[in-house]
């Protein structure tokens, strides 16, 4: 079975060892892992900003990048939207290519959605010890559902203990541009956030999406708040956080 | 248009405390008692799906269902008045007035006549008004506009009530809400006993039976409506649904998605005026359907918005909202429904910042009862804004830009593997920036965490040779 990673735009440039710990994830699976070279961007920022000239082009560009896989992995759920739900809405004036676009959609998924459903993984490689609360990043909980997959795959790793904050599916003020339009109405927000998982007293915030942890962690270490550790739920999986 | 300092309000609201411990309070009420509310039907979710067929079987023919509704309030015995703008309301209403002799109006809550300004226009005609809400009577004596289209003092506290009642009553300060209310109880009542006309809003019209139907609290409504001898129901074109059945499906809906209440204390179904029989009611019922953009929107893809039913769950449920509150919204209508409705209404260019200030996370379309789509309608929104030209150009030329890189990967590659190292490097020791120029934005409130100095591709393409 080959599986495409979508590495995702946030991933490539600020923290390409998230993309590293999907990768082991994926092929300690026992999945061919391709990587296509060409991929870039999914262009949410420009189609969330109004600005949808080049949404057809990066589509297609996607569709061409990932046709030969059996599944496409993607580890944010905005992202994950994106290419799920608006890219075949895009497309829907050329029925011949919204049909192509809606296959390839079908075979893409959030990583904890494909790790738990489709991988079915019972072992994960992690080897994090410690407290945990999990924010549920917006696109990945209401476009697709997913809200169970990250909860049930921490339950399998036994040196973790899940603790709940309030409100953990409240938005955390990201928004892609509107965190640096609505730069104060955001920070309020994340302030929320932070605030609500202090509250918890875990060691780590962990989410599904790299533009709400930079949006948390950003928010928590300008409140003064070195000693919480925020990650991606695949470098907790993956037990790429010693690095 | 306020709805131009939105940004200005919203910093000012933020740093407001007794505006911000209101809105949590706003948020642990509404949200909570609706989450209670709604296991408590059989199946919310066919609901939802009936309470949405229902208004899209209406809009998809709204003008047959308006001429069936006008038809029945006619036989009867109400007199139908079409109003395109928020002016002719306002005039139609002081026709009536004046050709009944009216010199007081009691008025139970309607958000259209506060969509037309019709208490200024009614002063302005010598005509003494009177809001019987609680709510609208708070903000009549403060002077202010609402800030949430059910809860509209949902911004004040307690407090500011009893001094506000202290001030204008010129009684000694109460604090208990009881107290409160008693109080108001007894200046509004020789209101009701002394207006000649009553003016509701409407939140459903009836087209089989030609009823206007309001759902309320306090009881006021049904003093508003049938105590005075001349009642005016003011409400928009799209209010109508054909049946009393079908009514009935929404209005299972309406109260538990507003104030989480399986239903409102009062239902009235108000047709016509008093007939011959009856011990009460008003002898002239007048009904003014007010168009003022509504039906721009009819056929078009914004469409779905007319399917609302003014519950006021969206903005309970807009984080943006629970922290800004609606006074920041500029206009009437706030929240995710107002950035829909108030662009539409006032024009795109006089509301630029409403449909941009949401981080589109969702929370609005997950709990509309009648499943509007309203994210997607925000983002349409800003598609308009682009095609008019109307975003700042820096912005355009940016969001062109990246997206330009992404068609164009070897480029692309290059860019963010320079934009990597650098600010990699900015970051220093400390690996956080505590100004990105062209982010200001995002540095003025936040620490931004620098990337790691080499791109996924490059790290990738490296470790596979
Ligand atoms: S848009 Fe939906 S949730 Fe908002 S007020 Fe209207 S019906 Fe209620």
């Amino acid at each position: 079975m080959r599986v495409g990673l979508f590495v995702t735009c946030l991933v490539d440039l600020m923290r390409p060892r998230i993309g590293f710990a999907v990768l082991q994830l994926l092929e300690s699976s026992g999945y061919e892992v391709v990587v296509p070279e060409s991929q870039t961007c999914c262009g949410q920022p420009g189609y969330n900003s109004g600005d949808t000239s080049a949404i057809k082009t990066l589509a297609m560009k996607f569709m061409r990048e990932f046709e030969g896989c059996d599944y496409i992995v993607v580890p944010s759920g905005s992202c994950a939207g994106m290419i799920k739900v608006h890219y075949p809405e895009c497309l829907k004036a050329d029925p011949q290519l919204a049909e192509k676009m809606q296959a390839i959609s079908e075979r893409t998924f959030e990583l904890t959605d494909f790790l738990l459903n489709v991988a079915k993984l019972k072992v994960l490689p992690g080897d994090f010890k410690g407290t945990i609360t999990y924010h549920d990043s917006c696109s990945g909980l209401r476009e697709l559902g997913v809200q169970r997959q990250p909860r049930e795959l921490l339950a399998k790793m036994p040196d973790i203990q899940l603790i709940e904050m309030q409100e953990s599916t409240t938005c955390c003020g990201f928004g892609g541009t509107f965190s640096v339009k609505y730069g104060e109405i955001s920070t309020r927000m994340a302030d929320n956030k932070c605030r609500h998982a202090e509250e918890t007293g875990a060691d780590a915030i962990v989410a599904g999406d790299l533009g709400c942890l930079l949006n948390i962690e950003g928010r928590l270490r300008r409140r003064g708040n070195l000693h919480t550790k925020v990650f991606h739920i695949a470098e907790i999986l993956a037990g790429e956080d010693k690095k | 248009m306020a709805s131009i300092h939105f940004k200005r309000k919203a910093s000012e609201n933020l740093g407001n405390e007794k505006l911000q411990s209101a809105l949590m309070r706003l948020q642990e009420r509404f949200v909570d008692a609706r989450t209670a509310a709604i296991t408590d039907l059989d199946d919310f979710e066919a609901t939802r799906d009936a309470a949405q067929k229902i208004r899209d079987r209406v809009l998809n023919n709204l003008d047959g269902w308006l001429l069936y509704f006008e038809r029945e309030a006619i036989s009867r015995g109400a007199v139908v008045h079409w109003a395109e703008t928020a002016e002719d309301v306002n005039r139609i209403v002081i026709d009536i007035a004046r050709q009944h002799g009216v010199k007081k109006v009691a008025k139970s809550k309607s958000m259209v006549s506060e969509e037309c300004g019709l208490n200024d226009a009614l002063e302005g005609a010598g005509i003494q008004v009177l809001e019987t809400d609680l709510g609208e009577y708070i903000l009549q004596l403060a002077h202010e506009p609402p800030s949430h289209i059910v809860a509209p003092v949902v911004h004040k506290t307690k407090e500011e009530i009893s001094d506000l009642f202290a001030e204008k009553h010129q009684k000694p300060r109460k604090t208990g809400i009881a107290e409160l209310c008693l109080e108001a109880r007894e200046e509004l009542r020789p209101g009701f006993l002394a207006a000649d006309m009553g003016i509701s809003g409407a939140n459903f019209l009836i087209a089989e039976s030609g009823s206007a139907l309001i759902v309320t609290n306090e009881g006021n409504g049904r003093l508003v409506t049938t105590l005075p001898r001349v009642h005016v129901a003011i409400t928009g074109i799209e209010k109508v649904v054909p049946t009393l059945e079908d009514v009935s499906t929404l209005i299972r809906l309406l109260p538990r998605s507003a104030t989480g209440q399986s239903i409102t204390n009062y239902v009235s179904v108000l047709t016509g005026p008093k007939g011959t029989e009856d011990q009460d009611g008003p002898e002239h019922f007048h009904i003014v359907l007010l168009d003022n953009g509504r039906s721009s929107l009819l056929g078009s893809e914004m469409q779905s918005m007319l399917r609302c039913i003014r519950c006021g769950a969206c903005m309970n449920h807009c984080p943006v909202y629970q922290n800004i509150g609606g006074h920041a919204y500029g206009w009437v209508y706030p929240g995710p429904m107002g950035s829909i409705l108030t662009p539409t209404f006032v024009g795109l260019e006089n509301a630029m910042d409403l449909p941009n200030a949401s981080t589109l996370c969702g929370a609005c379309g997950v709990v509309c009862p009648v499943k509007i789509p309203l994210p997607d309608l925000l983002r349409k929104l800003r598609e308009k804004q682009v095609e008019q030209k109307l975003r700042p150009k820096r912005e355009m030329l940016a969001l062109r830009a990246w997206s330009w890189m992404a068609g164009h990967p070897v480029f692309y590659a290059f860019a963010t593997r320079i934009a990597a190292r650098l600010m990699h490097w900015m970051g220093g020791r400390e690996g956080r920036l505590h100004y990105l120029p062209g982010a200001a934005g995002w540095t003025d409130g936040r620490d931004m965490s620098v990337p790691e100095g080499s791109t996924f591709r490059d790290l990738y393409r490296r470790r596979k040779s």
